[in-house]
C-alpha cells in the first residue's frame, strides 16, 4: 500500500522530446493552408486579418526554428506529479537566496508556460535584474490540465476551484508551508479561487486581471470617470470580441475540431483574444515592431506548443468548466478572502479595474497599482515591469 | 454602349465543374484529420460528439459518391448574371403549367441551394406530387452572395437589404412581373428586407422563420398589451437562447477568424455547421450514427451541402454575412425599416429554433393572411420535409393567385 502512495504523489523529472514526424506534419500542413479571401475591412473588426496571419505563416514554414520550445524547456528544471488523477506539468525553480518566497504563478488562456519563461530570470535572481536579494521569488509554474504538457482531464468537473485545490496540493508536495500565488486571465480565476479557499500555507495573492468583474459588474460601483471607463471597456469587449468565449464556454468541442486540425486556425483563434494584444502582435509580424517580449519567435512558441501538444479542444473545455462552475454556484457567496490581495492594473488590459472594485471584491487590498506598461500578458510582454510589480506587492509579507 | 449593358444584364447559363485534384486534396485532408480527445460527456453539452463527427468522416471518405453535387445540380437549369457587381449564380425551374406562380426562395445557413432541391418538383410539377395545375409555382433559387456558386462581395454592405434589392432585380431580369418570395433563417431576413422593400411584382411573402428586426420581434414579444402567458415566455427565453450561441457571436463578431478553420479543415467546417440547433444536430447525428435520417436530412444530402461548402471555399464568406446582418440590426435600431404592407404568410414548424405565437407574427407584420402550425419538420424545414413545406407554399399563396391574375 505504501508503495502505490508513494508512487502516486511522486515528482519525475520531465524532458519534452518531440518526434521529428510531428515537426514534418506541423509544416506541411502550414504548407498546404487553404487561405480565404481578405476581410473587407482595414482592421480587425472582422477578426483577424489575412495579412498577419499570412505573415504568421511564412515566418512559422520558414524562418521559425522548431526546436526552439525543446531547447527553452529543457534547460529549466521541468517535473510531472498526479494529482487527483492528472499528472500535473510544472516548472520549478529554485532561488539560490535561502530565505525568498515561494510563488506559484498560473497562466492563461490562450497562453501557457511559454508567457511566463522571461519572469524567471528577475524573479527568482533579482540581484542580476535590478532587485536585491530580499526580493527572491523560489518560483513554480504550473500548467493547467488540459494544457501544453499537464495531462488532459477525462472527466468533467476540473473548473478553476479544483486547479486550485490541486496547486494547493502541489506547493504542499514540494514542500513549502508559506507561500504566494499570482494569476492574470485563466490563472486569475486559479488564483482567487485559492484565495476563497485559503489554505494552509497560502499567505497571499495577486492578480493582474478582475476576473469577476468581467463576468458580472452588477455589485460593482459605476459612479467615477474611472469606473464609467472600465465597465465601457467591458461592455466593448463583450460586443466585439466574445464570440471565442462564448464558443468555448458552450460548444468547446465543436471549435475543438479545427483548433486540433488546421495550424492557421489555431494561430488565427488564439490571436483573436484582446484588441490591444492582437495589434501588438500584428505588429510584430506585419512590421516587424514587437512590442516588448511579444515578439513573433516568442507568439509562436506558443502557439507551437499548442499543436505540439494536440491541446486545443482540452484547453478549450476549461472555459466551458468556467461556465458550468459559474451557473452551479449563481447564488451562493463564496466564502470571503481574508488573506491579503495585490492587484496590478495594466494598461493595455480588456479593462482597466478602478482600485474601488478590487477592493469591493476583496476586503483585505494591501497593493494596489496602475503600471506604466504592458498589456493582458503583462508577464510575456513586460516581464521586469511585472517583475517589480510582485516585488511590491509581496513586499509586506516576506 | 448598348453592347455593355447587354453583356451586364446577360443570363448565361452555368455547369458546375469540379476538377479532380480538388476532391483528390479534400480525401486527403480529411483522412489527415487530427481528431481532438471524446467529449467529457455523454450528449452534445459541449458541442458536436466525436462518434458522430468519425461517422461523417467515415462516410464522406469511404462510401460518399462525390461527383453526386454536380450531377444534382447540373440536372437542373442554373444560370448565372452579374447583378450589382457580382455573379449571381441560380436554379430556375419553369412549371409546365402555364398560369404557374413564380417563387424566390432563399435559404440560409448553414445551407445553400443544396437544401431547396427536394422541393422543386412538387413546387413546380405539383401533379407529380399530389396537388393540382393550380398549385404550380415557377421556381428561382438563388445563391446569397458569397454562398455556394455565387460570387463573394469584395466590400462591405451585402447585408440582407442589398440581396433584396439584387433579388427584385433578379426577378426583373427573368422577365417576372408578378411573383412571391419565400425564406427561413438567413433567407427570412432576406425575404423580410423584401417585403420593406416592396419592389414592383413582390405580391407577398411566406416565413418560415420570424427574422423581423430584433426591435420589432423584440416589441411584439413584450408588448403589454398582448397576452404574456406561459407559452410566451417560454418562446421568449427560447429567443434569447439564440443569440448566447457561439456561432452566432463568433460569425457576427469576427467572420475573418472562424473562417480560417472553415476554408483549411474539412472536419473543422462540418462541426461547425453541424452545430446548428438541438434538433437539427440530433437528427443528423441519428443519420450518420444509427442510419436513421429524418426526412430529406439523410447522410448524402448533408454531405452534398458540406462538400458544396468546402469545394466552393465559402466558409468565410458565408460567414460575413452574420457580421453584415449585426451592423444592419445595430443600425436598425435608430433607422426603423418601413413596415410590411404586403401580405405575408406564416409557418410554424414544430422542430424550429422556437415556435412564434400566431400574435406575435401579426404585431411585427399586420397583413398577415396565413398562418400555419406544420406536423412536422424543424429549422430546415423545406429539405427535412419537402412534401409538407410545398403544401404549405400552396395554402399560404393560394390567395394571392386570384389578385395576381385579376
Amino acid at each position: 500500500v505504501s508503495t502505490a502512495v508513494e508512487t502516486a504523489t511522486e515528482i519525475q523529472a520531465f524532458q519534452v522530446e518531440i518526434p521529428k514526424e510531428k515537426i514534418d506534419d506541423l509544416r506541411r500542413r502550414i504548407a498546404a493552408t487553404r487561405l480565404p479571401g481578405k476581410e473587407l475591412v482595414d482592421d480587425r473588426s472582422q477578426g483577424v486579418q489575412l495579412a498577419t496571419l499570412e505573415a504568421l505563416a511564412d515566418y512559422w514554414a520558414t524562418d521559425y526554428d522548431f526546436g526552439r520550445v525543446e531547447a527553452r524547456l529543457n534547460p529549466l528544471p521541468q517535473f510531472k506529479t498526479e494529482i487527483d488523477g492528472v499528472d500535473v506539468h510544472f516548472i520549478h525553480l529554485r532561488s539560490e537566496h535561502d530565505n525568498a518566497l515561494p510563488l506559484i504563478m498560473t497562466h492563461g488562456w490562450p497562453g501557457s508556460v511559454i508567457e511566463l519563461l522571461e519572469t524567471i530570470g528577475p524573479l527568482t535572481d533579482p540581484t542580476a535584474y535590478g532587485g536585491t536579494a530580499d526580493d527572491a521569488f523560489h518560483l513554480v509554474l504550473p500548467s493547467i490540465p488540459g494544457y501544453g504538457f499537464s495531462g488532459e482531464p477525462t472527466e468533467i468537473g476540473w473548473y478553476s476551484g479544483r486547479v486550485a485545490q490541486a496547486w494547493a496540493e502541489l506547493m504542499e508536495r514540494l514542500g513549502y508551508s508559506r507561500y504566494v500565488a499570482q494569476g492574470g486571465d485563466q490563472g486569475a480565476a486559479i488564483t482567487d479561487d485559492m484565495a476563497h479557499q485559503g489554505p494552509e500555507g497560502l499567505i497571499g495573492v495577486h492578480m493582474n486581471l478582475l476576473r469577476s468583474a468581467l463576468g458580472d459588474v452588477s455589485s460593482l460601483p459605476v459612479e467615477s470617470d474611472q469606473e464609467r471607463s472600465a465597465l465601457a471597456q467591458i461592455a466593448t469587449f463583450r460586443q466585439s470580441g466574445f464570440g471565442y468565449f462564448l464558443e468555448q464556454s458552450t460548444r468547446p468541442q465543436t471549435i475543438g475540431y479545427a483548433l486540433l486540425d488546421s495550424p492557421i486556425a489555431l494561430a488565427g483563434w488564439m490571436l483573436d483574444h484582446d484588441t490591444d494584444s492582437y495589434y501588438k502582435i500584428s505588429r510584430a509580424f506585419v512590421d516587424r515592431e514587437p512590442v516588448g517580449g511579444l515578439t513573433r519567435d516568442h507568439i509562436l512558441d506558443n502557439v507551437t506548443l499548442y499543436w505540439l501538444t494536440s491541446t486545443g479542444a482540452s484547453a478549450a473545455r476549461s472555459y466551458w468548466e468556467g461556465g458550468r462552475a459559474a451557473a452551479l454556484a449563481a447564488g451562493k457567496a463564496p466564502s470571503p478572502v481574508s488573506i491579503p490581495v495585490g492587484f496590478t492594473t495594466f494598461p493595455g488590459e480588456i479593462f482597466q479595474a478602478p482600485k474601488s472594485w478590487v477592493e469591493k471584491l476583496y476586503p483585505n487590498v494591501t497593493y494596489f497599482n496602475e503600471a506604466a506598461r504592458g498589456g493582458h500578458f503583462a508577464a510575456w510582454e513586460e516581464p521586469q515591469l511585472f517583475t517589480e510589480e510582485l516585488r511590491a506587492a509581496f513586499g509586506s509579507l516576506r | 454602349m448598348s453592347a455593355t449593358i447587354e453583356t451586364a444584364t446577360e443570363i448565361r447559363p452555368f455547369k458546375v465543374e469540379i476538377p479532380d485534384e480538388k476532391i483528390d486534396d479534400l480525401r486527403g485532408r480529411i483522412e489527415a484529420t487530427r481528431w481532438p480527445t471524446k467529449e467529457l460527456v455523454d450528449d452534445a453539452s459541449q458541442g458536436i460528439q466525436l462518434a458522430t463527427l468519425k461517422a461523417l468522416a467515415d462516410y464522406w471518405t469511404n462510401e460518399y459518391d462525390f461527383g453526386r453535387l454536380a450531377e444534382r445540380l447540373n440536372a437542373l437549369p442554373q444560370y448565372t448574371t452579374e447583378i450589382d457587381g457580382l455573379d449571381i449564380h441560380f436554379i430556375h425551374v419553369e412549371s409546365p403549367h402555364e398560369d404557374a406562380l413564380p417563387l424566390i426562395i432563399t435559404h440560409g445557413w448553414p445551407g445553400s441551394v443544396i437544401e431547396m432541391l427536394e422541393v422543386i418538383g412538387p413546387l413546380t410539377d405539383p401533379t407529380a406530387h399530389g396537388g393540382s395545375a393550380e398549385d404550380a409555382f415557377h421556381v428561382v433559387i438563388p445563391s446569397i452572395p458569397g454562398y455556394g456558386f455565387s460570387s463573394e462581395p469584395s466590400e462591405p454592405g451585402w447585408g440582407s437589404g442589398r440581396i433584396g434589392e439584387a433579388w427584385a432585380e433578379l426577378m426583373s431580369r427573368i422577365g417576372y412581373s408578378a411573383y412571391v418570395a419565400q425564406g427561413g433563417d438567413q433567407g427570412a431576413g432576406v425575404t423580410d428586407a423584401m417585403g420593406r422593400q416592396a419592389p414592383d411584382g413582390l405580391l407577398g411573402v411566406h416565413f418560415n422563420f420570424l427574422d423581423a428586426v430584433p426591435r420589432e420581434l423584440l416589441m411584439a414579444a413584450l408588448n403589454l398589451r398582448l397576452a404574456f402567458s406561459h407559452d410566451d415566455r417560454e418562446q421568449l427565453s427560447k429567443v434569447v437562447a439564440i443569440f448566447m450561441r457561439g456561432y452566432i457571436a463568433e460569425m457576427g463578431e469576427h467572420p475573418q477568424t472562424i473562417g480560417y478553420p472553415l476554408v483549411d479543415s474539412p472536419i473543422g467546417l462540418a462541426a461547425w455547421m453541424l452545430d446548428h440547433d438541438a434538433d437539427s444536430y440530433e437528427k443528423i447525428s441519428r443519420a450518420f450514427l444509427d442510419d436513421q435520417p429524418s426526412g430529406g436530412l439523410t447522410r448524402d444530402h448533408v454531405l452534398d451541402n458540406i462538400t458544396l461548402y468546402w469545394l466552393t471555399g465559402t466558409g468565410t464568406s458565408t460567414s460575413r454575412l452574420y457580421w453584415e446582418t449585426g451592423r444592419a440590426s445595430t443600425a436598425s435600431f435608430k433607422n426603423p425599416p418601413p413596415h410590411v404592407k404586403l401580405p405575408v404568410a406564416y409557418t410554424v414548424f414544430p422542430d424550429e429554433l422556437f415556435q412564434a405565437p400566431r400574435h406575435w407574427v401579426k404585431h411585427a407584420y399586420h397583413n398577415l393572411i396565413y398562418y400555419n402550425e406544420a406536423e412536422k419538420g424543424g429549422h430546415f424545414a423545406a429539405w427535412e420535409q419537402p412534401e409538407i413545406f410545398a403544401g404549405e407554399m400552396r395554402a399560404a399563396f393560394r390567395s394571392l393567385r386570384n389578385g395576381s391574375s385579376s
